[in-house]
């Protein structure tokens, strides 16, 4: 009886203790986390604007609003297809770095260290980086493009509607291909070795063998890698800030940037809010819909 | 392959690294380059490749004219919430890991947290930071960064955690040491390398934010980065401060990567890779 009676009372304890250690983390969690999602769908209801502080409920006016605004469509347009061209560049180019320092060789840290290190940085000080190096006369890309093509060029990199993608895009590339290029570089340490040299023997062709035993190997990671970074990618912001501001007039405008505007620019509050769950209901769906297809695909 | 061919392989490969490594390294040493150029240098052109001496100018402009202040209210956000996210994510990633608390869910809704955009969430925030009257503080700052990297401490603490043999904990247990003793004495010091490792990543985090830094700061806590982007006018930009300013939030950062290679790779994929 009183044995029992103790038992109970330190799985009493036990309890108390294990739901003390997650309050804190839950409650700082629910603060930040929650409280924000909750008001930001009450506000996508409401009316809230510079000039209005409505708070009754009309329904989904903004969301409707949505449908009719070409500028998100084209930022949304602007985000996903930059996430379509600068991925695949990321992980074609990681992918050949790691092969490239797969095998031993001299001073190999610190040559890794030294790819290594655009990815710790800011990415406002990527961008501001990157603004000086594009800048038409003082920065020396043109100046190396100048040499190359043996003459004068004035390519107006961060203004020009043709060239501000691909001058965001070198900069991104610039920063997150050692990101892939780390991760795919442990992945590919891990592949067997006694697979590949019996697939060569075997005489099985290069892709034969990247098919069959390297990306079965690696793929989870390689998984796991393209989801932060394609997430990334989709809130894409630092980078264009510094670099161009999403000019010219909306050209270089992503998701994350024209939300800002409506928020804290025309303090169209609602209508910002209603944008923001939007996202948050696609990206949502996007990944679950993608840790589904992987499920299935095991 | 004979001995040549294989000199002549890694020769190659020497080169081909050396090239990239250049490539990689070519815009932080320009930025770095303009931090120290003098005015006339940097307003050349053609542009000049090598400085000509070894000026601090743009540094001593900054510590003069107190912008430096941002990077020191960097240090202590990012600092504080470090420290912060630390205790209570290691505790809770022990609660998670030895008591199941919440089973699978709240773990998964944890780190679906740092999933969504945080310019999502901005405004909502902003708003809460009104009502609380903590924008442009550095309590507000620190409770933000915190709970912004919590998610991300949970994650990589619970990967660590679950490395640990549990027969060390129960014969401490055994030997009369309390659950919270059990803790601090037993699971921290077992876990002190991967705790290190996250802690570094979540300074880095915080260090380089931006976004949530330009919406809840004004003047008082301007982190670093909000500072560098002051310096792009409309009508003038003033290189050298940027210069100045961007590499000190850079020199930390190579320090990092001097001392940390051995975690980066794990530290960066979210424990998908144990490196």
């Amino acid at each position: 009886m009183s044995q029992s009676s103790s038992i109970g009372r330190a799985l009493d304890e036990q309890r108390a203790f294990k739901y003390l250690l997650v309050a804190p983390a839950v409650f700082v969690i629910l603060l930040i986390g929650l409280y924000p999602f909750v008001k930001l769908i009450l506000t996508s209801f409401q009316n809230i604007t510079m000039f209005e502080d409505d708070h009754s409920f009309n329904g989904f006016v903004h969301y409707a609003r949505l449908f009719g605004d070409e500028r998100l469509w084209e930022s949304l347009l602007h985000t996903v297809a930059f996430t379509a061209v600068a991925l695949p560049i990321e992980i074609l180019l990681g992918y050949l770095l790691a092969l490239l320092f797969l095998d031993p060789m001299p001073l190999k840290r610190l040559f890794v260290a030294v790819i290594l290190l655009p990815t710790v940085i800011s990415p406002i000080v990527a961008g501001s980086t990157w603004r000086l190096m594009f800048d038409h006369r003082f920065g020396p890309v043109n100046q190396i493009i100048a040499f190359l093509a043996g003459g004068e060029v004035k390519l107006l990199w961060t203004v020009d509607p043709f060239l501000v993608w691909p001058a965001i895009l070198v900069a991104e590339v610039w920063q997150w291909t050692p990101f892939m290029f780390l991760i795919l570089l442990a992945a590919l340490s891990n592949v067997d070795r006694e697979q590949l040299e019996a697939a060569q023997i075997d005489g099985a062709s290069w892709l034969m063998t990247f098919r069959k035993i390297v990306l079965p190997a690696i793929a989870p990671v390689l998984f796991v890698a393209v989801l932060i970074r394609a997430l990334d990618l989709f809130r894409l912001f630092d980078v264009i800030w510094t670099m161009t501001g999403g000019g010219p007039g909306t050209r270089t405008e992503t998701i994350s940037v024209y939300a800002y505007q409506m928020a804290f620019r025309e303090f169209d509050i609602s209508y910002s809010s209603a944008i923001a769950f939007l996202v948050i209901f696609a990206l949502t769906a996007l990944v679950i819909f993608a840790l589904r297809r992987v499920e299935i695909a095991r | 392959m004979t001995r040549g061919a294989k000199g002549w392989r890694l020769a190659a490969r020497l080169a081909c690294a050396l090239a990239v490594a250049t490539l990689f390294l070519f815009p932080i040493y320009w930025l770095a380059a303009i931090s120290i150029k003098t005015p006339e240098e940097i307003f050349a052109y053609p542009p000049v490749w090598i400085p000509s001496g070894f000026r601090l100018d743009g540094y001593v402009t900054l510590f003069r004219d107190g912008d430096a202040w941002a990077v020191w209210n960097s240090l202590v956000t990012a600092g504080i919430s470090t420290v912060l996210a630390m205790v209570i994510g290691f505790i809770a990633a022990y609660s998670i890991v030895r008591y199941r608390t919440g089973g699978d869910h709240l773990a998964i809704w944890i780190i679906s947290q740092r999933m969504i955009p945080p310019i999502c969430v901005a405004f909502p925030i902003f708003l809460l930071f009104v009502s609380l009257r903590i924008v442009d503080t550095y309590t507000g700052l620190v409770m933000l960064y915190t709970a912004f990297n919590l998610p991300y401490v949970i994650w990589m603490m619970r990967g660590f955690i679950q490395e640990i043999p549990l027969e060390l904990e129960q014969s401490a247990l055994v030997d009369g040491l309390s659950r919270w003793a059990v803790l601090w004495k037993v699971v921290l010091p077992m876990s002190r390398a991967g705790f290190f490792a996250t802690a570094v990543f979540t300074f880095i985090f915080a260090w380089n934010d931006f976004l949530f830094a330009l919406i809840l700061t004004r003047s008082d806590v301007i982190t670093y980065p909000v500072q560098v982007t002051g310096y792009f006018g409309s009508q003038s930009t003033f290189w050298s401060k940027i210069g100045a300013m961007s590499m000190l939030g850079v020199l930390p950062m190579i320090f990092v990567v001097g001392t940390m290679q051995r975690f980066i790779v794990r530290g960066f994929s979210m424990g998908a890779v144990k490196g």
